[in-house]
């Protein structure tokens, strides 16, 4: 069992026509339901028709959020081990052919970018490389985990796609969260994204979360880049991908994120512009339909705006962050995946949090909890 | 206004409101809210608390004179992660009381009664005073009231959907059948549903995120420590019993001894 047969039912076309057929009626028959929204309530809520009820969702995404979350928000950090990469993505910093000067992080460079994290109280770290399986395969994670471990409340890796027999193994290092985003549902275009390299396997991609559900994973994390297709289109999928996954792996918890395309060095500029009025409703449509889902949000958004989105559905979001392995205390320049656009220390960050009305939450892990 | 105090395992307690701690808006509004709550009782869960340092900011923050710390054990799947995470919290926090949740489920937070049970055979054995979070499952209660549980904590409705007593007709039976204090936890959203179940005869009621994200969480709390008060105080005055129909005008049974 696997989601690719479930995803073969939906053509990217047919699942664009579901959502751009959707009437006002069906925004609002979405928005009065008591209980649990399907995904066609999920397609009326990013289609065009909802456009207008904007506002409303808004209320009800903050009601739904509070109600579950509560008036706290989560921090986290991003730490870059790698930008090795024998990928190309067509709109990633880090694609074989940029001309970057290479690192992969050792463990006295690992250590000494934890000290500089901790010494600003994280314990949620997010692990980041690119796509390197020689150097920065799974021996290699396998290590950093067992360095880092006892730094940390909670560990989260966004790295390659890996095979389940490697996340058991990283799970029994302490791995506690995978973030993986299909980037796009749209599988012929997939392909021209992700010309060459491992990536280039869409299937493989797709199977992705199947395979961390089955091998015990506490946290997955799903989502598309936005830039790349139709945002709403692809949103959709999302849907379906993780009504399908919390059937399946029930004892899984799940995280969306909303990476948006950044400018970054020799790569191509976002296919599809989404407007921040999109990605309000993008964010609002996600909680509508799951009350239950960590939304999370990275500093490549600026600041005004990530103000703003605190209040409308996010559950995290990181602080401080650094896009290039070694930035937080071993080098300042070059390197990076895409530009920071908020540039705020993380003490700043929690300073807005709490002005807002929120507790901004460092801790909500342990490791003890497996 | 004095109701019979509260006895849990050599524990005793004036205010048989229990507080949950976690989601709200910052530290000093959950220290205020407890003070106001007049509760003595408040869970903390151990994933919030920095366990290796001196000062924790959420510890901090609870240490209020006649409040007790009941660490919970919010996030395992498995009574062996349970039993992990109890030692750890003892050590800690420096106490035996443990509220026991294993929720395997992360939407519903429903918990796991098969892993629950070998958890508290296993920590009943080690000498905590634990207080199980299930669901309102009568059998199960005496199960793991045979087992070694300081007192049960059934749930109303699932945890944070402040729907009330959903479950009344089993916390009946509950509250009828055991031999431990009996707490209603989950799902408790106004304080009409505190007194309800008071009223009930429940021993003590946890609430949390109806004070926690309230408008105004410390007049909030304070609503509920009322409320729980003025239920207990109507079942310790027993109340008239509810009925269905009105007294017959003409009785059946006025004959007798009239001959």
């Amino acid at each position: 069992m696997s989601f690719l047969p479930i995803f073969e039912q939906h053509s990217w076309e047919g699942m664009a026509e579901r959502i751009n057929g959707k009437q006002a009626a069906d925004v609002e028959r979405a928005l009065n339901k008591q209980g649990k929204r399907d995904l066609d309530d999920f397609c009326a809520l990013v289609s065009p028709a909802a456009v207008p009820y904007l506002e409303r969702m808004a209320q009800l995404s903050y009601r739904l959020t509070r109600k579950r979350f509560g008036n706290t928000t989560q921090l986290y950090i991003p730490m870059y081990l790698s930008n090795e990469c024998h990928n190309i993505c067509t709109y990633c910093g880090f694609s074989v052919h940029n001309k970057l000067a290479r690192r992969t992080l050792n463990q006295q460079q690992i250590l000494r970018e934890v000290e500089a994290i901790k010494a600003h109280g994280f314990e949620h770290l997010l692990l980041v490389t690119g796509e390197a399986n020689r150097t920065v395969g799974v021996d290699y994670f396998e290590q950093v985990l067992e360095w880092i471990r006892p730094y940390f409340a909670n560990l989260t890796m966004e790295v390659q796609a890996l095979d389940q027999a490697d996340y058991e193994r990283l799970i029994q290092k302490g791995l506690n969260s995978v973030l993986l985003y299909q980037e796009t549902y749209h599988r012929d275009n997939y392909r021209q994204y992700h010309p060459k390299g491992k990536k280039g396997n869409f299937v493989y991609r797709l199977e992705t979360p199947d395979r961390l559900g089955r091998a015990g994973i506490h946290r997955i994390g799903l989502g598309t880049l936005l830039g790349l297709e139709d945002w709403r289109t692809d949103a959709a999928f999302v849907a379906l991908h993780l009504g399908y996954l919390e059937r399946q792996y029930w004892q899984t918890k799940y995280s969306v994120s909303l990476p948006r395309l950044r400018p970054a060095a020799g790569v191509q500029s976002p296919n599809v512009e989404v407007t921040d009025r999109d990605f309000v409703q993008l964010i609002c449509a996600y909680r509508i339909y799951s009350e239950n889902v960590e939304i999370s949000l990275s500093t490549r958004e600026r600041p005004a705006f990530r103000d703003h989105l605190l209040k409308l559905g996010i559950t995290s979001m990181s602080a401080g962050s650094k896009t290039e392995p070694g930035g937080y205390a071993i080098e300042e320049e070059a390197l990076e995946q895409f530009e920071i656009s908020d540039e705020r220390t993380p003490e700043e960050v929690a300073a807005m949090i709490r002005r807002q009305g929120f507790e901004p939450v460092w801790k909500d892990w342990d490791s003890v909890l497996g | 206004m004095k109701t019979e105090p509260l006895h849990i395992a050599g524990h005793t307690f004036q205010s048989r409101l229990f507080l949950g701690t976690g989601k709200f808006g910052s530290n000093q509004l959950m220290h205020d809210a407890v003070v106001a709550s007049g509760s003595e009782l408040v869970t903390v869960a151990l994933r919030r608390v920095r366990l290796q340092e001196q000062e924790d900011e959420v510890v901090s923050h609870l240490q209020i004179p006649g409040v007790k710390l009941l660490p919970n054990t919010s996030g395992v799947r498995t009574a062996k992660e349970a039993v992990l995470a109890a030692q750890l919290a003892r050590e800690a926090l420096q106490t035996n009381l443990l509220k026991l949740e294993i929720h395997p489920d992360p939407r519903y937070l429903l918990p796991d009664p098969i892993e629950t049970l070998a958890a508290t055979e296993i920590l009943a054995r080690e000498g905590f005073i634990i207080l199980p979070y299930i669901n309102a499952d009568p059998v199960l209660c005496k199960r793991l009231e045979d087992a070694g549980a300081a007192a049960v904590m059934p749930l109303g409705a699932p945890i944070g959907t402040n729907q009330g007593l959903q479950t009344r007709a089993m916390l009946e039976i509950i509250i009828e059948q055991s031999g431990v204090p009996v707490v209603v936890d989950a799902g408790i959203g106004a304080p009409s549903q505190a007194a309800e179940a008071m009223e009930m005869g429940a021993d003590a009621v946890l609430v949390n995120t109806a004070i926690a994200v309230a408008g105004d969480p410390v007049a909030m709390a304070e609503a509920f420590k009322l409320a729980t008060l003025c239920g207990r105080m109507a079942y310790e005055a027993r109340m008239g019993s509810v009925r269905k129909s009105a007294e017959a005008s003409s009785p059946l049974t006025a004959f007798l001894g009239q001959e």
